[in-house]
């Protein structure tokens, strides 16, 4: 069985797309800077011709049925694309939705004598676009939350840069905030890299972290008892002064270990510790006062 | 019945943990290695855990007890290899096991020693140097 929307769709498919594409236009969708009008045409008869193919059995109400896989996988696609090139979702589902406009007209012009199928057909072809505009902001909110997944675990990665300072001395820089996830990280991080490297000495730096809570400052100290006890030594370096402060009145108790108020004087530390020197080549005797 | 093979170098004790430790195999190792270090007069003791994956709370005791007991028989007790998961699973244990020397390796745990017993020795020294002058 073939309806009307079939019919016209199938008839005046090359009207329907300049109208539509028309439409785009005025709708101030189109986005030059960010896609070329070819792609765009391009784009659109793709959409007009799956269409035509789905509708043709008939059916205009579920498009989750496998008629519709040529639809729902090209507006996948599209809404990706879209999304990864920095479209809005409402932009993208207007892409959709501006179709309505033309589509509307040609349904108008073809049942003239049919006034009451008129409004039926129109509220089938509105519900279809609806749900196909709609679909393709769930895509595209999905495909931003896959980009943020992504980006979350990247960062991960990228926030524990364990840099090998000198032979046997690695350091850690650590910026921003100290949740109990990233701390672990951290950890299991830094007890690697002094494994792969056989360092002797790891600088954790925490210059870059604006707070300290107890429960930062306590994975702090589990961080420096587990490289003591794989036979390394720690030392923490440029805690702020506020920070100094919160741990004194929270009550942490870093007697164990050793803090240096920069990575140069704890640097230097490890550097006696190692029993290392770093000379000016000008003056031989001179000791590089770090 | 299993046990963990006792190598002599010089005055060093070498224990060399390559099997997952029981808690019976870790009392016998406590047994044959104060007696080793009687019998030898071993001023050093190095346990090598790097193969070992799994420590528990009582192997970390035992570990520690190892220590504090070679030190009363005047010798000194280093750890070495300790992977970053078992050090982890230590310290969320509490147990951060305060009387053990740990180096990386068992190269840097010989030197660690080695240089330890040079220090005794030249304290022992000092007073006769001092004498003869």
């Amino acid at each position: 069985m073939t309806t009307r929307i079939h019919e016209i769709l199938k008839k005046y498919s090359s009207e329907l797309l300049t109208e539509w594409l028309a439409a785009i236009v005025t709708s101030g969708v189109r986005r030059d800077a960010l896609m070329k009008e070819a792609e765009l045409r391009e784009q659109c008869s793709e959409f007009l011709r799956l269409l035509i193919q789905a509708t043709e059995s008939g059916n205009l109400t579920d498009i989750t049925t496998s008629g519709y896989a040529g639809v729902r996988e090209m507006l996948d696609r599209l809404s990706r694309s879209r999304s990864l090139q920095g479209f809005s979702p409402s932009e993208t589902a207007i892409f959709i939705f501006s179709l309505k406009q033309p589509l509307f007209d040609r349904l108008r012009r073809e049942l003239a004598e049919q006034p009451q199928s008129v409004v039926d057909e129109m509220w089938s072809a509105t519900s279809l676009l609806d749900k196909l505009g709609l679909y393709t902001t769930e895509v595209h909110q999905r495909t931003r939350e896959e980009v943020i997944v992504r980006q979350q675990q990247e960062m991960m990665e990228l926030s524990t840069p364990v840099v090998q300072l000198w032979d046997r001395i690695v350091c850690l820089p650590l910026i921003g905030t100290l949740d109990s996830g990233r701390t672990q990280t951290v950890m299991e991080t830094l007890l690697q890299r002094i494994v792969e490297t056989g360092a002797e000495i790891a600088i954790i730096d925490i210059t870059g972290v604006p707070t300290v809570d107890t429960l930062t400052a306590q994975h702090l100290i589990k961080t420096v008892t587990a490289t003591r006890l794989m036979g390394a030594e720690c030392v923490i370096s440029g805690i702020r002064p506020q920070i100094a402060q919160t741990i004194v009145h929270l009550g942490v108790d870093l007697a164990g270990v050793v803090t240096k108020s920069s990575v140069a004087g704890a640097f230097n530390w490890a550097l006696k510790r190692l029993s290392q020197s770093v000379t000016s080549s000008g003056a031989r005797n001179a000791v590089g006062k770090v | 019945m299993e046990r963990i093979p006792i190598l002599r170098m010089g005055k060093v004790l070498l224990v060399t943990i390559q099997v997952d430790m029981h808690d019976q195999l870790a009392v016998t190792l406590q047994d044959d290695l104060t007696s080793k270090i009687v019998e030898t007069g071993a001023r050093g003791v190095l346990i090598d855990i790097s193969s070992l994956e799994v420590v528990d709370s009582f192997i970390g005791r035992i570990l520690g007890n190892i220590a504090n007991m070679s030190r009363v028989l005047d010798a000194q007790t280093v750890v070495v290899g300790m992977q970053p998961a078992v050090a982890i699973t230590l310290v969320e244990l509490g147990m951060s096991l305060p009387g053990i020397r740990t180096a990386l390796n068992v190269e840097k745990g010989m030197a660690l020693l080695q240089a330890s017993m040079e220090a005794d020795e030249a304290e022992l020294e000092v007073p006769d140097a001092s004498l003869e002058d």
